[in-house]
């Protein structure tokens, strides 16, 4: 927690004087209505709780370091992965999704002044910093023990008052995503700038709107599911009880009706960040616009008809699981048609290898293992072997950090000159990325063997056939924590002593590289119109654009 | 996707566009964040009802054997009462968008009347039920189903009166700016439709 | 676009061909296989490692390869060449995985077929017992007279794991047992008998009952109850599976098969151990802090053996025997699980119920 202050110092304005900038931090603390602020109040709030999340993992592997239970008291231990998890998800890899990089970009790709509703956008954000202290305290009295996904009877035997704030607490952060969903959906569709149709839309754009969907049509329906769960818990009602006649199977088809629509709410915005970072860096148009526009429609729209995957063993009836089953599989197709156009756009480019770069490439080799053991488990028959195991741990974990945490750090890179209006250092960043990459895969990988041999997940206590791929795990889960030390330094160094910033360092083309780094008030000091389709790389047009520099903040004061 | 302008036009861009454009008013979407934020909560109301009729799907007798059999008049005569508002509350709407403020204010109170009926007529039928919220399955999803919907009455009753009390300044509301009327109604109308569904749930479908 | 040479393109495909078809048969990430259905299942898995390898190669390569080849060069500046797509291509890599699934999803529905997952008879067989359960009441004893199976009603003799008197003792009467609803198919979750087996009654059915944190097993026909997995290889066996408490899950990874346990209701798994060996029994769902200790051990053996081990259990669970054993082998699962006694609520019922499996144990 001690970088906190620093960084939500993390956009003080290079131009400012000092006396203005030392007023100037205070914003990040406040009640700010700028996207922008709050962007970056999304970003470095999430990214404590990724450390938090990242802490309680590191000790969860210390864990597993040794087959006996012996660093922690077994109940400890479900309380550590039942609260990594819940932080993970709902308070790193959501808000920074969605809600930083969807505040801080969207008005600025579709040439906003700011978010369609920019008091909703604050109370939004705002609801996380409790949600998640209300997450934490639950370690006080005793921290919910039955997993991020609660299942009852046991979550509602098992500490009862963690289970409660937990509870509590997903319900905070789910109405804080729905609030920035409905934000999100407005603002695409009503604020874009003139010439600006969906289909000239940044393919961010999309993908946040895809998600935004995904958000508004799930997370109510997990509100739902907690809600009977706290009658059951805190009243005594038995909807999921079967003691009282209750059925836990229907909490799970509830839960895993948000649940996994939430895995597309945590990776299409990030496939919107590739999408968009690849084309600047290989100075190539996005291979096949509309192909990956219109595929985050289809993830979206498969997305919500597959949750009973997560249940081939608990209580679904063979034919739905049949139909669940092929639905899964279906979404491969769309998956695959993106990561096919990625590796095309790629192709034949001129590649600048920076940081964001090396993160994005990096995302999709991670992202395709995860997509393949994807397909791997959602066929029933060998997702009756695997469910529950490290397998499916290897996987989710391919998918939610090869795939997101990858292309989240790919976007911190390559938006950070504007965000902070200074350059990152780029040495540092290829250490981050290589021990990143490194730990990552001694971390998971061993993870796929482990389950197949038939080590199941949330226990503290394991066969010793299994120690010595454990070790290697721990091994890799020390080298991953110790590889988020050169990107903290990085950050805090080069906020201040950065290089200044240029308006355009990458050459990009759609808006927030037209104004100034970092962006002014009200981002534009003319209403932009879109003169030009937003991958344009190797035209004239494109060519011209960004040899204008910061025309969008500049002009109006020289005309 | 090509586009035509020339180095020329990127010079001459910022001059054409700032002459027309500069800070204007901010437009007005909240309308579409009210009807997007509905869409939120008719989901969380769809999976309630999606669980009820889980439950009922499941159960070998539905509703468990015991349940004494529910009273129609009283909710019946709720139900006309809450359905009617919506027409109602739609006359203050046309009222307002006539510019008549003393319209708007008689419409409303109206519906807030009726609304308060409606909660009156939910707690009566609730003290005079024969089985409490953990009595069995069907009990517990009546009354948070229903209960839930009487927190969302009670909210839209709160945005009317609220409309009322800011009617009362002059020129608040007027045939150009009357989003807090529109929402209301919008919202009231949702009211009445997931009432509708719920009624045919729990009353009507044995 | 550099395109390699077509003979590059040909050696190229025939590798990748080779190393995955290969890598596919030789992976080596699989235990060994102890059951009829997981040959089905691991031979579904070997497709899939070997399609999921050239997939992983061609991703990979085309990524390490752009990575040399395409890295700009210092003194560039330019744009790399215009190109917004190619409508052939996109159609092409929107067929082959569109066909790729499609294989996947025809083979597994095959495999899911075969190991007993569409069995037909899932209703009635899942109903049939808890019918019959009414005429038992749950406080029956154990010795009550169980009806013989016959052709006209196989599953007579069938004990409801959820009702199953002679875990009586430990569970919570609060849970009733679930019965089918008259407008749903079957809710019960089963993988019931291969279509070859369609129709039989298994030729051995127990009754496996999780609870926090130990598996009992019971033998309907016998009437023995252990702590322990005893089976014939070769012979089909019907395992009813409840839990008396929280979730649980069955979980032979040898196998291949898993099982969810609900707290009254009750699941059934149909299969045929193959190979004979001991394999463990793990709870794969999260059931409370010593989630990781709720193992036990399934013992395949041949049918003599095992035919011996039920006459043994049949002498020894006489309550004489039990005490003689337990002063004979002070160290016994007892008092391993003594400690976590306190903790976990296991009463002495439960441990009372463990004793034929440490009986076993010391008898060899």
């Amino acid at each position: 927690m001690t970088q906190t202050v620093p960084e939500q110092a993390i956009v003080t304005p290079a131009h400012g004087g000092s006396t203005e900038s030392k007023r100037e931090w205070r914003k990040y603390i406040s009640f700010s209505t700028d996207h922008k602020v709050i962007g970056i109040q999304y970003l470095v709030t999430s990214f404590i709780f990724y450390l938090i999340g990242g802490f309680l993992a590191t000790l969860v592997r210390t864990e597993l370091a040794t087959p006996a239970s012996d660093l922690v008291s077994p109940d400890l231990y479900n309380g550590l992965f039942t609260v990594h998890a819940t932080v993970m998800i709902f308070l790193w890899i959501v808000p920074a999704a969605t809600g930083a990089f969807g505040n801080y970009l969207i008005p600025l790709l579709i040439g906003a002044r700011d978010m369609a509703f920019p008091k909703l956008n604050a109370v939004a954000f705002w609801m996380i910093p409790p949600g998640g202290i209300l997450l934490m305290s639950s370690f006080f009295f005793g921290a919910p023990g039955s997993g991020w996904t609660s299942y009852p009877p046991l979550s509602l035997v098992d500490n009862q008052v963690g289970e409660a704030i937990w509870i509590l607490s997903v319900l905070i952060l789910g109405t804080s995503s729905i609030l920035g969903g409905v934000n999100f959906i407005v603002t695409i569709l009503k604020m874009r700038a003139p010439g600006m149709g969906l289909n000239q839309m940044p393919l961010f754009c999309w993908a946040m709107l895809a998600a935004s969907c995904l958000i508004l049509v799930s997370t109510p329906v997990l509100a739902g599911a907690l809600i009977l769960l706290s009658f059951d818990l805190i009243v005594g009602t038995s909807f999921f009880n079967p003691t009282g006649g209750g059925d836990p199977i229907v909490y799970q088809h509830m839960f895993w009706f948000y649940s996994h629509p939430a895995v597309y709410i945590m990776i299409l915005p990030v496939f919107g960040l590739i999408s968009e970072i690849l084309p600047v860096h290989s100075r190539k148009p996005i291979f096949g616009y509309k192909a990956i526009a219109y595929s985050s429609f289809a993830i979206s729209f498969l997305g919500l008809i597959v949750w009973a995957h997560h249940m081939f063993t608990s209580g679904t009836p063979p034919w739905l699981r049949m139909f669940f089953m092929i639905n899964t599989m279906i979404i491969a197709v769309p998956t695959g048609i993106k990561v096919f156009s990625w590796l095309a756009t790629i192709w034949g480019g001129k590649l600048r290898l920076n940081s964001a770069m090396l993160f994005a490439m990096g995302f999709i080799s991670m992202f395709v293992i995860g997509g393949i053991s994807g397909v791997m488990v959602a066929s029933v028959p060998f997702d009756i072997h695997v469910h529950d195991t490290y397998f499916i741990v290897a996987h989710l974990h391919y998918v939610l950090f090869g795939g997101s945490v990858f292309g989240l750090y790919a976007g911190i890179y390559h938006w950070f000159p504007k965000m902070s209006g200074r350059m990152i250092n780029e040495k540092l960043g290829k250490a981050h990325f290589i021990l990143t990459l490194i730990g990552f895969n001694i971390c998971f990988l061993p993870m796929h063997k482990l389950g197949l041999e038939g080590m199941n997940r949330r226990i503290a206590d394991y066969d010793p056939k299994f120690a010595v791929l454990n070790v290697v795990s721990t091994i890799g889960a020390y080298i991953l924590a110790v590889s988020t030390f050169p990107f903290i330094f990085n950050v805090l160094y080069s906020i201040f002593k950065g290089e200044k910033a240029p308006s355009n360092p990458w050459g990009g083309l759609t808006f927030e590289w037209q104004t100034t780094s970092p962006p002014p008030h009200e981002n534009f000091a003319v209403d932009p119109v879109l003169l030009i389709a937003p991958y344009e790389y190797g035209t004239e047009e494109a060519k011209e654009i960004i040899k204008a520099g910061p025309f969008l903040a500049t002009a109006a004061a020289e005309g | 996707m090509q586009s035509s302008i020339d180095s020329t036009s990127v010079v001459n861009y910022p001059a054409e566009v700032a002459h027309g454009s500069g800070h204007h008013a901010h437009p007005d979407h909240r309308i579409l964040g009210v009807i997007v934020f509905l869409i939120a909560e008719a989901m969380i109301f769809l999976g309630l009802f999606t669980a009820y009729l889980t439950f009922r799907a499941v159960s070998p007798v539905w509703p468990p054997a015991g349940t004494p059999e529910l009273e129609l008049l009283l909710p019946g005569v709720n139900t006309i009462i809450l359905i009617s508002s919506s027409f109602v509350i739609h006359n203050a709407d046309v009222a307002v968008k006539k510019n008549d403020v003393k319209g708007l204010q008689l419409w409303f109170a109206i519906t807030a009347a009726m609304g308060a009926i409606f909660l009156v007529g939910q707690l009566y039928e609730y003290f005079h039920l024969e089985f409490g919220l953990k009595t069995n399955l069907f009990a517990s999803t009546f009354y948070v189903l229903t209960g839930f919907h009487g927190l969302h009455v009670l909210f839209g009753l709160v945005l009317i009166l609220g409309v009322l009390w800011r009617s009362r300044q002059p020129n608040h509301y007027s045939e150009t700016s009357h989003f807090g009327v529109e929402a209301a109604e919008i919202y009231w109308h949702f009211v009445d439709v997931v009432w509708i569904v719920l009624f045919i749930l729990l009353y009507l479908l044995k | 676009m550099n395109i390699p040479g077509s003979i590059t393109t040909l050696l190229i495909g025939i590798g990748l061909t080779v190393i995955s078809f290969w890598y596919g048969q030789n992976h080596g990430l699989l235990p060994v296989a102890a059951s009829e259905e997981a040959v089905g299942i691991d031979n579904l898995f070997n497709l899939m490692v070997t399609i999921g390898t050239g997939l992983f190669l061609i991703v990979q390569g085309t990524l390490i390869y752009s990575f040399f080849k395409f890295r700009r060069q210092p003194d560039d500046d330019t744009d790399g060449p215009y190109v917004e797509g190619n409508i052939p291509l996109e159609i092409l890599w929107t067929a082959i995985p569109a066909v790729i699934v499609l294989i996947i999803a025809v083979y597994s529905f095959e495999v899911y077929s075969r190991i007993g997952g569409l069995d037909p008879m899932a209703h009635s067989m899942a109903h049939a017992p808890a019918t019959q359960q009414v005429a038992y009441g749950s406080g029956a004893a154990i010795a009550a007279p169980l009806v013989p199976p016959t052709d006209s009603n196989p599953h007579a003799a069938m004990v409801m794991a959820a009702t199953d008197p002679a875990t009586a003792a430990v569970r919570d009467e609060t849970i009733p047992p679930a019965q089918d609803a008259p407008e749903m198919g079957v809710t019960t979750p089963r993988i019931g008998a291969t279509p070859d087996n369609a129709g039989q009654s298994a030729a051995y059915q127990i009754n496996a009952t999780g609870l926090q944190f130990a598996w009992l097993f019971t033998y309907p026909d016998t009437g023995i109850v252990a702590g322990e997995l005893h089976v014939p290889v070769g012979k089909e066996i019907l395992l009813n599976i409840s839990a008396n408490d929280v979730l649980h899950a069955f979980w032979v990874p040898e196998f291949r098969l898993k099982q969810d346990a609900i707290p009254g209701r009750q699941s059934e798994l149909r299969f045929t151990p193959s190979k004979i060996g001991e394999y463990d029994v793990i709870c794969a769902e999260l059931c409370g802090a010593y989630h990781g200790v709720m193992k036990t051990k399934v013992i395949a053996q041949t049918q003599a053996d095992f035919d011996t081990w039920v006459q043994e259990q049949q002498v020894a669970n006489s309550p004489d025997a039990l005490k003689t054993a337990i002063a004979a082998n002070p160290t016994t699962p007892d008092q391993f699980l003594a400690p976590f006694v306190q903790d976990l609520g296991i009463n002495a019922a439960v441990v009372e119920q463990l004793h034929p499996a440490h009986l076993h144990a010391s008898a060899h």
